[in-house]
């Protein structure tokens, strides 16, 4: 046992992992073992995230699961015209989940979620050529989530969803310009930080049996739009070395500020077919309405609630669609493997690449294993290695204080690992 | 157990335990990427003036040298085999100069945008108390040798960074390269030659004519005269002194086999110090440019063809001094010592005027299209003298001979800026030197200004982006967009590729109330 967690700490040693956008992928890992596929596959408590619905056909009476994710995931940037190059120094994101689901009789189960769907880290090196757009970001949230689960039509089709209390919080610097400085030099800049903001979304679910042997299921899941809304007091904005000037944009000091960044809604449908006992395959197609996110529109407030400034940053995401498929080999009672795949398209349109969420397209790969230490405990442990085209993008909708517009442009690479580890128990 | 373990390290080999940071097909920060051509830029030496020092805003302090040309070139020199840069750092971000405690007169410190009580921009020095104490001598050597204010032949002076050289009458030394001179009797190319650059850029002759003409050509044209020790701050150096200094310097800083870049000199009217100041810029009423007429009148009617009937002045010379006032905007009325002095002349028979209006007369014209008015002139054109309502600068007292830039004038700078200009590219050909033509660059900015990736660079004072608040030297911006010239100069003739900078990062005027 100790060899396997050291073994896995080694593999900690570099990584990354997000979907599109600031969609953290990473809610379980059986399921991330098998390309994050789980709408239709009936396995462990990982279902309370994946397809509530399925919580009620679980055999036992208890079921919990709980684990984490370290993701290394880094950023390089290169600009061959004026000689610029840097990579983010992004430390290590630890995602986490815990599911409960409990059974109240054999048609309806209660069950408890708590996971991080959205996030995003990114650091760059202060004043790096694009810190008039990001220097560094770090956003937060956390999912907790009530459910039931209702088999409506026995061994046929069961239902299952609940209200969600998202918490979310978001720290994030950059420069306000692309060169002005206070009399010494240093870069005017702003940092957001804003935490415990707290919003309310729901989901819902529903599983399938296509046969009377319980080989095929299909599922269906729907998770709603959060959108966290910052207002005024929520948090603050501080201006730093920017010049004693009336000519500048803001003073120095701390200001109230509102902004909104939409979590957005995701549906999933989803097959899985079970031939035999030993072996389980799982497709799911996740469809993710990032047109919410049309502008990350900041407004920064003097103390009598008008507006001091006013930053614009057009996103214009398209929604965007993922690709998943798994499968699951058990070769004895003791132990399940697991391997996956995704496409992952990404929310971003040409022309809107900042660096903040500098995502592109990335096919990703995934593999992990269960092994059932007795009846009740099981290690889960996963990997993915999220894999990006390197890609030549620009963000166009940058404003100049003299009204022309400044793109940003740039050769970008990304990488991404995510080696996890969870527990599931059944009672 | 073990079993599970192999499983593991298989997983592991299946993802390759790929490399912590992405990697680019094409890393640009790779060696090779950037390459130096013929070219070594491992020690590169800047030789020159205050251009070559960052000098912005009528004077030199911290970040304006670190957005210098030099520094500039040699952080994309790094790319591609470049060594350190070291400069001769002044001690704030305030400028102006200090010799034992005491601010050295003429050394200020620098211009800053400010805002006044009612919110309106405009270059103010700033409020704070200069800390660059000259007699605190730096130990180089340093990169950077650019010296503020420096001629050609001022590079060649034994002595230029003596200390005792500052309260000499007249003054034989430069308060900037007296901080950082190796030792009293050192020249600014020797200090530059001594480090065995590999690489150099020479930048110098600029203020063999800048002097002139910012004082609106009030000193000497020298051209003529070979010794240089005898010429003002303001006169214009003789194009042999300044070949025979040119060519010289080159001959040192090559001696090793270095390669380099010659910079030629751009024209004074380029720059926004003599663009900004309208000529024809006196707004009059129709009462009162009849009025000033009616006291012209006797000038342009009666002395002005008495004069011309006793040989004295041409009928061109006397059709060039005819004053005339009209409804609108009016050309300021100045004393031109190029036009033939009479004031003793009318104070004789038959005029037998008085001193004070035969002084008034001696050099009288009025302004034309042709003349330039210097920066200076903005700040007196129009106002009134003493509280006398009738003494109004430009109006009824003539403009001094310092406030006016004349076509003759004019045309004394371009003669000795051609001819430099023409020693320094046939050098630069001679020598095997890639050549930078600066002049042609800020023409262009000048006219119609160069677009970059977020605006236009032009020559506009304060918001044109490319100069400074003391409308001679450039911003940050505008140095960079020098740093560009540079590098395309020097990639053409060592076929080297270093990548120019993006002149928008880079600032412009400096806004504080400070």
């Amino acid at each position: 046992m100790k060899k396997v967690v050291s073994v896995f700490v080694l593999m900690l040693v570099c990584a990354v992992t997000y979907a599109g956008g600031y969609r953290v992928s990473l809610q379980g890992n059986r399921a991330l073992a098998m390309g994050h596929t789980g709408v239709a596959v009936v396995n462990n408590a990982e279902l309370a995230f994946f397809n509530p619905a399925g919580l009620v056909h679980l055999e036992n009476k208890i079921n919990l699961s709980v684990g984490g994710f370290g993701v290394f995931a880094d950023v390089s940037y290169q600009n061959a015209q004026f000689g610029d190059a840097t990579s983010t120094d992004s430390g290590v994101g630890t995602p986490v989940y815990l599911y409960g689901s409990y059974k109240v009789s054999e048609s309806f189960a209660l069950g408890l979620a708590v996971y991080t769907p959205y996030g995003s880290s990114v650091e760059y090196p202060t004043d790096w050529a694009g810190s008039h757009l990001v220097n560094n970001i770090e956003l937060q949230s956390i999912y907790v989530q009530p459910l039931f689960s209702w088999e409506v039509v026995k061994d046929r089709f069961s239902i299952g969803g609940g209200p969600i209390l998202a918490i979310g919080g978001v720290e994030f610097n950059r420069n306000l310009s692309r060169n002005l400085t206070d009399l010494d030099g240093n870069r005017s800049n702003v940092t957001l930080d804003a935490s415990g903001i707290l919003e309310f979304g729901w989901s819902v679910g529903a599983l399938l049996n296509l046969d009377n042997e319980d080989k095929w299921k299909l599922g269906f899941n729907y998770r709603s739009l959060i959108d966290v809304e910052v207002e005024a007091g929520d948090g603050e904005a501080t201006f730093a070395n920017v010049p004693n000037s009336p000519l500048a944009p803001v003073p120095n000091g701390t200001f109230d500020f509102t902004a909104s960044l939409p979590l957005p809604a995701e549906w999933t449908v989803g097959l899985s077919y079970r031939p035999n006992e030993k072996w389980l395959f799982a497709f799911d197609y996740n469809y993710a309405e990032w047109s919410a996110y049309e502008s990350l529109d900041i407004d920064f407030l003097n103390p009598d609630g008008s507006v001091a400034l006013q930053s614009l940053n057009p996103r214009n995401y398209k929604d965007a669609s993922t690709y998943r498929f798994g499968a699951q080999y058990s070769p004895s009672g003791k132990l399940d493997l697991r391997v996956g795949y995704y496409f992952d398209e990404s929310p971003v349109q040409p022309g809107f690449f900042a660096p903040e969420t500098p995502r592109n397209d990335s096919n990703g790969f995934t593999a992990g294993f269960t092994y059932n230490i007795n009846e009740k405990f099981a290690i889960d442990a996963s990997f993915l290695y999220l894999r990006f085209e390197e890609i030549d993008a620009s963000y166009d909708f940058f404003t100049e204080t003299n009204g022309q517009t400044a793109p940003f442009r740039g050769t970008y690479k990304s990488s991404a690992f995510a080696p996890g580890i969870g527990l599931s128990y059944k009672l | 157990m073990k079993n599970y373990i192999k499983y593991i390290a298989v997983l592991a080999i299946g993802f390759g335990f790929v490399a912590c940071e992405p990697e680019f097909d094409t890393p640009i920060d790779e060696d090779g990427f950037y390459t130096s051509g013929e070219a070594n830029f491992s020690n590169y030496v800047s030789v020159g003036n205050s251009l070559t020092a960052g000098f912005a805003d009528g004077t030199l302090y911290i970040t304006g040298q670190e957005d210098s040309y030099p520094n500039i070139m040699a952080e994309q020199f790094a790319l591609a085999g470049g060594g350190a840069f070291t400069q001769p750092l002044m001690n704030d971000n305030v400028g102006g100069l200090l010799l034992g405690g005491n601010p050295i007169p003429g050394f200020n410190p620098r211009f800053v945008l400010a805002t006044d009580e009612n919110g309106n921009p405009g270059p103010a020095i700033i409020g704070q108390t200069p800390t660059t104490e000259v007699s605190n001598i730096l130990s180089g050597p340093f990169n950077n040798v650019g010296v503020p204010g420096a001629r050609s032949f001022d590079l060649l002076f034994p002595g230029y960074g003596n200390i005792g050289g500052l309260t000499t009458n007249p003054i034989s030394a430069n308060p900037y390269f007296v901080r950082f001179a190796s030792s009293p009797d050192a020249t600014v190319i020797g200090d530059a030659v001594a480090q065995s650059p590999s690489f150099f850029s020479l930048w110098i002759g600029n203020n063999d004519i800048l002097g002139y003409a910012t004082s609106g050509g009030s000193g000497v044209d020298q051209t003529g005269n070979f010794d240089p020790s005898t010429y003002g701050g303001s006169d214009i150096t003789d194009p042999n002194v300044f070949a025979g200094a040119y060519s010289q310097m080159v001959e040192a800083l090559t001696a090793n086999g270095a390669d380099g870049v010659l910079v030629n000199i751009p024209d004074v009217t380029s720059i926004p110090f003599f663009t900004t100041v309208p000529t024809q810029s006196i707004p009059l009423d129709a009462p009162t440019a009849a009025f000033l007429n009616d006291n012209f009148a006797l000038y342009n009617t009666v002395v002005l063809p008495t004069l011309v009937n006793f040989g004295v002045i041409t009928a061109e010379e006397a059709a060039s001094r005819n004053v005339n006032f009209v409804e609108g905007a009016n050309f300021p009325i100045m004393t031109d010592d190029d036009l033939t002095d009479v004031t003793a002349i009318l104070q004789g028979p038959p005029a037998f005027l008085d001193e004070a209006t035969a002084t008034l007369l001696g050099q009288l014209r009025q302004a034309n299209a042709n003349d330039i008015l210097p920066l200076t002139a903005a700040g007196i054109l129009g106002t009134v003298i003493n509280n006398d309502p009738t003494l109004i600068n430009g109006v009824s007292v003539p403009l001094a001979d310092q406030f006016v830039l004349t076509s003759a004038e004019q045309a004394r700078i371009t003669v000795a800026q051609n001819s430099y200009n023409t020693t320094i590219q046939s050098l630069a050909s001679a020598n095997g030197l890639a050549f930078a033509d600066a002049r042609s660059a800020l023409q262009q900015v000048a006219n119609g200004g160069v677009t970059f990736n977020g605006g236009t660079l032009t020559s506009t004072f304060v918001t044109g982006g490319g100069f400074s608040l003391d409308g001679v030297h450039p911003t940050p911006r505008g140095y960079a967009f020098t740093a560009n010239v540079l590098l395309d100069a020097i990639n053409a003739r060592y076929g080297s590729n270093i990548p120019g900078v993006d002149i928008g990062n880079f600032a412009t005027v400096t806004i504080s109330n400070d």
